[in-house]
């Protein structure tokens, strides 16, 4: 009862007019930091978090956490909108997101990623409000030998996902991992794969990855097919939003997993780039429209948003309680509170009452008003989609460049670009999966990191694995997601054979 | 008539003092860009945003200061940069240790003498840590411990892979004859919080990166690697603060490290350039804001400029090249 | 997608396909230099920094020699695409590589506006006033969101030097 009275105290604070402007100033930056492509979550923060310096403590937590919020809300637009993620949770979204906009349903799609993203974020917040010190203690459970069944499991439940052939699977997969291992490799300190080219020192950023291979790659695509940009006719009324709700109810058991799904990666802290695309990939399996995933089905959209955002939002309390972010953008807000003079960390609830729970307040209230001001705006976004393609597209190809450039600062990263943009092209025309190469990118370095963390810390004994009851059974989980699809491609190489012979 | 004459005269005169004056205090004339080697969240990041925030509260640029991460191959990124910023008065860089560990471990072609010293804004500390649950109280208890164990089946958790924390474990090896495993992790906020979860037996963070752990009661600091006691004795849990943590020396471990924290410029820097950000530092360090900010992470306040900054650069360059060599971090040409 | 197109002439579909799978081998080749470089055993830290992408190396050079296979045994005559269609392709590939290649001299503004203005008027054949409209109104739009509010210098070339900004 306790918690219930600082909350009323916290919204009270939060619904200062002054905290209000700053919340709504906050959501409209961080939507337009979402949607362009490159900025990103983590770095507008960072960018923003010096403006927010002469503000009180609370006030400032509320901008940036609003810029987090809009973030997570601005990544799904051009997702939806170009395949172009602008954030990496986003890239699930695409999945089925751009085909609906293509289908002329770029409405529906908005909304149902919209509101299935404040369902997530609002059903992390009831958790943190309720169960905040049960789960932080949760969390220190994971060392590096229960992260990497995380990842593990993340991948499982991903891979066998695509009906491509298997071996392009794996070959794109492995694509992935090999990209992501250049670079500095964390374990030892020593470079790796770059063959003394300075460039190579960063690696590859995801990011430039995935505007390539998605953004520059559709575009490649829709020029072949002719200038059309297919979306042409996308209906520009409210009313989308409110008959898209109607259906919404319907998908009530993906939602609930989906935000199960995303509170676990998200405190663990694996993040919410994992959870959206292990979300979508435990969807895909259970639903009885999993076949029509990928070609624009609904539920595609609100299984990874909603995890997601869910994600993004219980990163949050990892840091809060433990000092520890959940995900980068919760690594600068964690730099923040310690410019204000905060420490985050066990005593942060005890001492800081008014700022945590204020920040809690805004929480519920941030994402409310998050969600009104991005719904108001869908006829807009869809809107876009009717500016004639020889305009939009050098305009996409012109923010694609400006967003891998400020992912680093490097001009290189924007030849990259390019190059993944072909790349991206030719291996969508000869029937590569482009998902599982973008998920290794983001996940393989981590999950190879946590692997040797757990070896170095069992003297190389693979036991460690399934050392203690948590990692075990995450690691049976794992085990369990990859055997069904070995099945599943066993079944269907079997009828593959068949009618080959026949 | 002549009077007036005289006047424009005089005007002229003057006006062509200060600019001359003007012209001879260089000053930014663009935004200035602030790189950080290293990625956002950590210490150096944290630093060089609050710097930034500091300077764009009071006013103390005419320009903006824009912070830029380039921590790509453990910030050879960043260096690598500024390095071929020759010309660009208005790019500095904020480093830690790496400006001496990378180079060696790594083998990329840079020297901090590719870069222009500015100035040491402050050292980091760094603390021995233990979980406040285990029954080690003293170093002694610790180390007893550590030898009773077979070697390398006690786990020390540290920041990055052949750098600073690394280095402190390995002289630390020496110095009580047993072996560490180390379990490099990405940040110290992780670090912290896998010692509070058992699942190392100590680290050597910073103390702004343990310190809410250690209020929160979860961590215990067992020794400092300085020369003498930090300075800030305000009590943090049980009336003790950071001035009682005992000298590592002190307790029979005879290591000392401090991680720069100070300011560089590109190779062809002019002295205008440099006096004008040492005036800017000052400024910043006069702050109340950056005096909390000290207090807050139990920095070393030392400040140091040119000659003597630069001969102190030297000296642990020479340092980290013995450590490392001895610890067999040096890279193998690759 | 458009592979039934029967008649019109282009690169046959196995041409291509067989290509990528070279190209990808090629990489994987490359991959496994990289880690032999780096050290591929198993070292007193556990495995070495080039352990697994050396495996890794080798599962892409193994997969695509299958992929390869494959294309050989099933590839029928179907093509790739038509000559029309890559002429398309390449209008957009080209004009971004100059723009992408000029980009560290001539500053990102320089080349968008041109870049823009090239693609609205011969691809778009709009009237010049719109052409000149959006290639100049959105690096300048660019211009004051990303370095005056959010502070994220973005290349600049000579002309910027010489207007100051």
């Amino acid at each position: 009862m306790e918690e219930l009275v600082n909350l009323f105290h916290g919204f009270a604070v939060a619904l200062q007019p002054f905290n209000i402007m700053v919340m709504v100033l906050g959501i409209v930056l961080g939507v337009i930091i979402g949607v362009l492509p490159g900025l990103g979550g983590a770095n507008g923060v960072a960018i923003l978090l010096p403006l927010t310096f002469s503000m009180p403590p609370t006030s400032a937590i509320i901008m940036l956490s609003c810029i987090y919020w809009g973030a997570l809300f601005g990544g799904a637009i051009t997702s939806i909108l170009f395949n172009i993620p602008g954030e990496p949770w986003s890239v699930a979204t695409t999945f089925d997101g751009y085909p609906m906009a293509q289908q002329g349903k770029a409405g529906e799609a908005l909304t149902a990623a919209f509101t299935s993203s404040f369902v997530g974020a609002l059903f992390a917040v009831i958790m943190i409000t309720l169960v905040a010190p049960l789960v932080a203690s949760f969390a220190l459970q994971f060392g590096p030998a229960e992260k990497f069944a995380v990842y593990f499991l993340a991948f499982c439940s991903f891979v066998g996902l695509s009906k491509e052939p298997p071996f392009k699977t794996i070959a794109a997969m492995m694509m992935g991992f090999a990209l992501a291992a250049v670079g500095l490799d964390s374990i030892t300190g020593q470079l790796r794969l770059t063959f003394g080219v300075t460039h190579l020192l960063n690696g590859f950023d995801f990011l430039i990855a995935v505007i390539g291979l998605f953004g520059i790659g559709e575009i490649l695509l829709t020029m072949e097919e002719g200038l059309a940009f297919r979306g042409g006719k996308a209906k520009i009324d409210l009313k989308v939003v409110l008959q898209t709700w109607k259906g919404l109810p319907r998908y009530w058991l993906t939602m609930l997993r989906s935000c199960f799904i995303g509170c676990w990666m998200g405190i663990t802290p694996a993040g919410a780039t994992p959870a959206s695309f292990m979300s979508y990939g435990i969807a895909k399996r259970v639903s009885k429209n999993g076949n029509n995933f990928g070609k624009g089905e609904i539920e595609g959209v609100i299984a990874p948003e909603t995890a997601a955002h869910a994600a993004g939002t219980a990163a949050l309390l990892p840091m809060l309680s433990l000092g520890v972010p959940g995900s980068p953008t919760a690594a600068v807000l964690l730099g923040g509170l310690l410019i204000w003079g905060l420490q985050p960390g066990p005593m942060l609830f005890v001492e800081q009452k008014e700022f945590v729970w204020g920040l809690i307040a805004s929480m519920y209230l941030g994402n409310l008003f998050g969600l009104i001001i991005v719904l108001t705006c869908v006829p807009i976004f869809a809107a876009i989609l009717r500016v004639p393609f020889s305009i939009i597209a050098p305009l996409i190809l012109v923010l694609c460049a400006i967003g891998a450039y400020s992912v680093h600062s490097s001009t290189f990263d924007v030849m990259l670009m390019l190059v993944f943009g072909v790349v991206g092209y030719l291996l969508k025309k000869c029937n590569y999966p482009l998902a599982p190469l973008v998920l290794a990118i983001v996940l393989g370095d981590k999950a190879e990191e946590a692997f040797r963390q757990s070896l170095l810390g069992s003297q190389g004994s693979l036991g460690i694995f399934f050392s203690n009851p948590l990692v075990s059974t995450i690691m049976v989980l794992g085990l369990i997601a990859l055997f069904w699809s070995v099945i599943q491609e066993g079944i269907t190489r079997l009828r593959g054979t068949r009618t080959a012979a026949a | 008539m002549r009077s007036s004459v005289l006047r424009v005269a005089l005007v002229t005169v003057a006006a062509f003092c200060t600019s001359g004056i003007a012209s001879a205090a260089w000053e930014p004339v663009r935004p200035v860009e602030f790189i950080v080697p290293a990625g956002t969240g950590g210490g150096a990041d944290q630093m060089a945003r609050t710097i930034q925030g500091i300077v764009t509260k009071h006013s103390l640029m005419k320009q903006p200061m824009v912070v830029i991460n380039k921590s790509g191959g453990a910030g050879g990124e960043g260096f690598l940069d500024v390095k071929s910023a020759a010309n660009n008065p208005h790019k500095i860089i904020i480093t830690l240790s790496n400006l001496f560990t990378t180079p060696l471990a790594t083998g990329i072609p840079f020297n901090w003498k590719d870069l222009t010293p500015v100035a040491m804004l402050a050292l980091d500390e760094f603390v021995l840590w233990v979980n406040a649950d285990k029954p080690y109280k003293t170093v002694k208890d610790y180390v007893d411990a550590v030898k009773k164990a077979p070697p390398g089946s006690m786990k020390m958790g540290g920041t990055g892979s052949k750098q600073e924390d690394q280095i402190i474990t390995v002289a630390v090896e020496k110095a009580i004859s047993s072996k560490f495993t180390y379990i490099p992790y990405k940040g110290g906020g992780e670090v912290a919080v896998q010692l509070v979860g058992n699942h190392v037996d100590s680290t050597v963070n910073n103390p702004i990166e343990a310190v809410a752990q250690w209020r929160g009661g979860k961590l215990r600091p067992l020794c400092v690697f300085d020369g003498k006691p930090m300075a800030y004795d305000e009590p943090i849990v049980d009336g003790k603060g950071w001035k009682d943590i005992p000298t590592c020396k002190s307790q029979g471990l005879d290591m000392e490290y401090l991680m720069l924290r100070g300011i560089f410029m590109g190779p062809k820097a002019t002295k205008d350039h440099v006096d004008y950000y040492i005036e800017l530092f000052k400024k910043v360090r006069a702050t109340p804001e950056w005096q909390d900010f000290m207090k807050s992470g139990a920095f070393n306040t030392t400040f140091l400029t040119g000659a003597d900054y630069a001969k102190w650069v030297e000296g642990e360059e020479k340092r980290h090249e013995v450590l490392m060599k001895e610890a067999g971090f040096l890279s193998t040409g690759n | 997608m458009t592979t039934n197109s029967s008649g019109a002439a282009g690169p046959r579909h196995k041409v291509v396909e067989a290509g990528v799978a070279l190209l990808i081998a090629v990489f994987g080749v490359i991959v496994i230099i990289g880690s032999v470089k780096a050290g591929i055993n198993w070292g007193a830290e556990g495995p070495r920094a080039g352990f697994f992408p050396f495996y890794i190396g080798l599962l892409i050079v193994v997969s695509s020699a299958i992929n390869f296979w494959h294309v050989l045994r099933d590839g029928d005559g179907a093509l790739f695409a038509e000559w029309g269609q890559l002429r398309q392709v390449m209008s957009v590939v080209i004009p971004t590589a100059i723009y992408v290649g000029a980009m560290p001299f001539t500053g990102l503004y320089l080349a968008s506006i041109i870049f823009i203005g090239y693609f609205m008027r011969w691809l778009g054949k709009y009237r010049w006033l719109t052409v000149l409209g959006v290639a100049f109104g959105m690096p300048i739009v660019t211009y004051f969101i990303f370095e005056r509010y959010f502070l994220v210098p973005l290349p600049k070339g000579p002309i910027e030097e010489w207007l100051g900004i």
